[in-house]
């Protein structure tokens, strides 16, 4: 095999490692993981008495 | 976890928060004085010319004034987010005075002429090493805090500081692998096309990792947090980070147009830049909407006037960029203004401006207040900020676009129609209102380096204890 075809694959390996993560990112299942890390910087302070949605469970 | 309370490691984000601003001021005055240079060619005395002086205010504004604010920053959202202290115990300050250490030897070097003259890899072969150093010391302890981290997402500010501390090991590695003969000289490991290629793979991708990906680890704790609501998707925040890393590695060879560098390569990169928009919009997209339903918080918010300026640059810089990098265009820009006015949008307006603003908003948290000494003279710094960034930007643009039809300008019989000297007359008045807008923006740091001093007088520097993530103390 020539060291260009792995070259290629590695290219359309990445693309599809990538619209792999894109429909990760947009399907159902992150959802609610994603709101949590969402609010991790409310989740800190302190003083805030910001975080009235904060803590969606 | 027991009752005794762990605390934030917070002075060495107050180290480098301060020196974010003292590095700032120095950095920009060393480019007041060589736009001064080249109004006034008088001013160039002995060694102190632009060509020497010119490295020095790269290296000063990126890696001292904006990698002082990398490591502040990130240092403080590492924290906060992962709800624990900075792990690394002597490598923490190691990496502050370590960085101080390179700074004041590329202070001394530059000027002296000792250089591996390659644009933003200066540094000679002896100060690459400590470098490596501190990078790697600063890899363990960021990803060593992430490690013991007490909440189990890791927020995406951190995947954009990781990502920017990874990516510039890799390319500080790569591209500054040299020969050494003495102690102040080297030679590149690479020669030719191949050496302009990875010097370009690097140049470029220290603007998409340090002075990118970093500051947008910033956007995307800052604009939340003192907007007071979370980023507006955080599903376009992971798409927006992955895109970014897939393509930003593939477009340094639009710095390389109508060069040796094979057509290919050149094409290969000029397609990777104009992809690089989408991400880009992306991001900044992300960003401003964080605010939608608050926008009146802008009216009267400096700070968040500062972060949401920054992004509007951004959003410039990243259009202006790919458009730049099609080779059409570029056979108009390249070599010109033009491209110091795109590199200052970016590092004015955004860079700049995103750094300037978090540091505000950590000043009086890190010295026990509640806000800065004078919130009017930030909004006094906003606005002259943004005068200066324009003015600079705007005059590089006429003066870049007159060189770029000047020097390609042919008479009916095929000779030059322009001599070079002939432009460098003609953009002299360009000139002279690029270096007020340069001196208005420093104006700007020097009434943040009074605003911080004051604040910092009489302020109380308290160890914070970590806060345990709501779902523990259940």
């Amino acid at each position: 095999m020539d060291i260009n075809d792995l070259r290629s694959l590695i290219t359309v390996l990445g693309l599809l490692c990538f619209l792999a993560i894109v429909g990760w990112a947009y399907g159902k299942g992150s959802k609610k993981g994603f709101d949590e890390a969402a609010n991790l910087p409310f989740a800190d302070d302190d003083l805030d008495v910001t975080s009235k949605t904060s803590h969606p469970r | 976890m027991s009752g005794t309370k762990t605390t934030y490691n917070d002075k060495v984000v107050r180290q480098f928060a301060v020196m974010t601003v003292i590095w700032g001021i120095v950095g920009m005055l060393v480019g007041v004085i060589i736009a001064a240079q080249l109004v006034w060619p008088e001013l160039n005395i002995g060694w102190l010319h632009f060509g020497r002086l010119r490295a020095l205010h790269t290296n000063a504004v990126i890696f001292a004034f904006g990698g002082s604010a990398l490591f502040a920053t990130s240092y403080w959202v590492v924290q906060r987010t992962n709800h624990t202290r900075l792990w690394g115990g002597p490598l923490v300050p190691f990496t502050f005075w370590g960085w101080q250490v390179v700074i004041v030897l590329a202070a001394i070097t530059l000027p002296l002429g000792i250089t591996q003259a390659k644009e933003y890899a200066e540094l000679e072969w002896p100060i690459d090493i400590l470098i490596t150093l501190v990078w790697v010391s600063y890899a363990v302890v960021f990803f060593g805090t992430i490690a013991k981290r007490t909440v189990s997402h890791i927020y995406v500010a951190n995947w954009f500081f990781g990502a920017f501390i990874i990516a510039v090991a890799l390319l500080h590695l790569v591209n500054s692998a040299a020969v050494p003969i003495t102690l102040t000289k080297s030679y590149s490991a690479y020669s030719g096309v191949q050496d302009a290629m990875i010097q370009w793979w690097y140049g470029h991708n220290a603007v998409g990792f340090f002075l990118t990906a970093g500051f947008l680890g910033m956007m995307y704790y800052f604009v939340p947090k003192q907007a007071g609501r979370p980023v507006y998707s955080y599903r376009l925040s992971v798409v927006h980070f992955w895109a970014l890393i897939f393509t930003y590695m593939w477009a340094g060879p639009h710095h390389l147009h109508y060069t040796a560098l094979p057509d290919w390569t050149q094409s290969v990169g000029m397609v990777f830049s104009l992809i690089l928009l989408a991400p880009s919009w992306g991001g900044m997209i992300n960003g401003i909407m964080t605010l939608s339903g608050a926008w009146h918080k802008l009216r009267d918010d400096p700070i968040l006037k500062f972060l949401i300026t920054s992004l509007s640059f951004y959003g410039m810089s990243t259009f202006e960029g790919p458009m730049m990098a099609i080779k059409t265009v570029n056979a108009l820009s390249h070599y010109t203004d033009w491209t110091v006015g795109h590199v200052h949008s970016g590092a004015l307006g955004w860079v700049a401006m995103v750094s300037i603003g978090s540091i505000y908003y950590l000043l009086p948290k890190l010295f026990g207040k509640t806000e800065m000494y004078s919130t009017k003279l930030v909004t006094t710094h906003f606005w002259i900020a943004t005068i200066g960034t324009v003015l600079y930007i705007a005059s590089m643009w006429i003066a870049g676009v007159m060189q770029g039809l000047m020097w390609r300008a042919v008479n009916a019989d095929g000779t030059l129609a322009y001599s070079f000297v002939e432009s460098v007359k003609g953009s002299y008045p360009f000139w002279a209102i690029r270096w007020l807008g340069g001196v208005l923006f420093l104006s700007g740091m020097l009434i943040m380096a009074y605003n911080m001093f004051k604040t910092m007088a009489g302020g109380k520097i308290e160890d914070v204890p970590v806060n345990l993530p709501v779902a523990h103390h259940a």
